[in-house]
């Protein structure tokens, strides 16, 4: 392991250029962890909450309706959306398509302000009084 | 027919790596996330079309087998692909070996858990008294 650390090191994350693809790419991770940890946490403690009674849901859902728990499930909706499109992205790249540069560069675009759309649609149809 | 002939990329990778399993961890990741795709879409596609989402319409949506069913899967293939995606940040930057198995012990037991309690109260919704 002494050796391994001794050896040159390729330049990492803080010498490059940002691009879309390179953002693109980091926020599958974040997004994907995000999703793993709170995205399935949440939706047990919501599962539960509806098998447990009416005390226990009124908890989640007075919880759930707080600003800080609008502002984690609107998180959540943005990341789902955002881990979905990139990964479909993947799943294009995954076949061997799509690494031009500009088709790349579009589509790691077309991610970013996909996810955005859906998030702000979906939000504005549950807050809007649309329902 | 010997592994260096086989026709495609992944062919060749299938049964190796150290621990004789990575191809299919990759495909395993690839393949949850395409059910994920349409599990996922039923989700929203269900909240969106429920008349109201209070615990008496939720709930009466997951005791139905159209509701059940599906959410039940849900849990099950977003936990395998959360725990093979978390996985791989976890091989990317842990690099001693001894907490690497610290860590995915931990996390696969988290999944494993986070999935009971979800299915549990699933089964509790499906087949509890009606409230």
């Amino acid at each position: 392991m002494a050796d391994a650390r001794s050896r040159p090191l390729s330049p990492h994350l803080t010498i490059w250029r940002w691009g879309p693809h390179m953002l693109v790419s980091i926020l599958h991770r974040v997004t994907g962890v995000g999703l793993s940890f709170v995205g399935l946490g949440i939706l047990a403690w919501w599962l539960y909450a509806l098998s447990a009674g009416t005390d226990a849901y009124a908890t989640f859902s007075k919880l759930a309706a707080s600003p800080i728990g609008l502002v984690v499930l609107i998180g959540l909706t943005w990341a789902f959306f955002q881990h979905l499109l990139s990964g479909i992205r993947h799943l294009a790249m995954d076949s061997g398509a799509a690494f031009e540069l500009g088709i790349n560069k579009t589509f790691a675009i077309l991610t970013i302000v996909g996810s955005v759309v859906l998030t702000a649609a979906l939000w504005f149809y549950f807050l809007g009084g649309v329902k | 027919m010997s592994r260096g002939e086989s026709a495609t990329p992944l062919g060749r990778v299938r049964g190796l790596g150290s621990a004789h399993h990575g191809g299919e961890h990759w495909l395993t990741e690839r393949v949850t996330s395409i059910a994920l795709l349409f599990l996922g879409t039923w989700l929203i596609a269900s909240l969106l079309l429920l008349p109201k989402l209070d615990q008496g319409t939720l709930t009466e949506w997951l005791r139905a087998p159209s509701g059940a069913i599906p959410m039940a899967l849900l849990v099950i293939v977003g936990c395998r692909h959360a725990l093979d995606g978390v996985k791989v940040v976890v091989d990317d930057y842990v690099h001693e070996e001894g907490s690497r198995f610290v860590w995915n012990t931990l996390l696969l037991f988290l999944a494993v858990a986070a999935g009971a309690i979800a299915l549990f109260a699933l089964a509790r919704i499906a087949f509890g008294a009606t409230a």
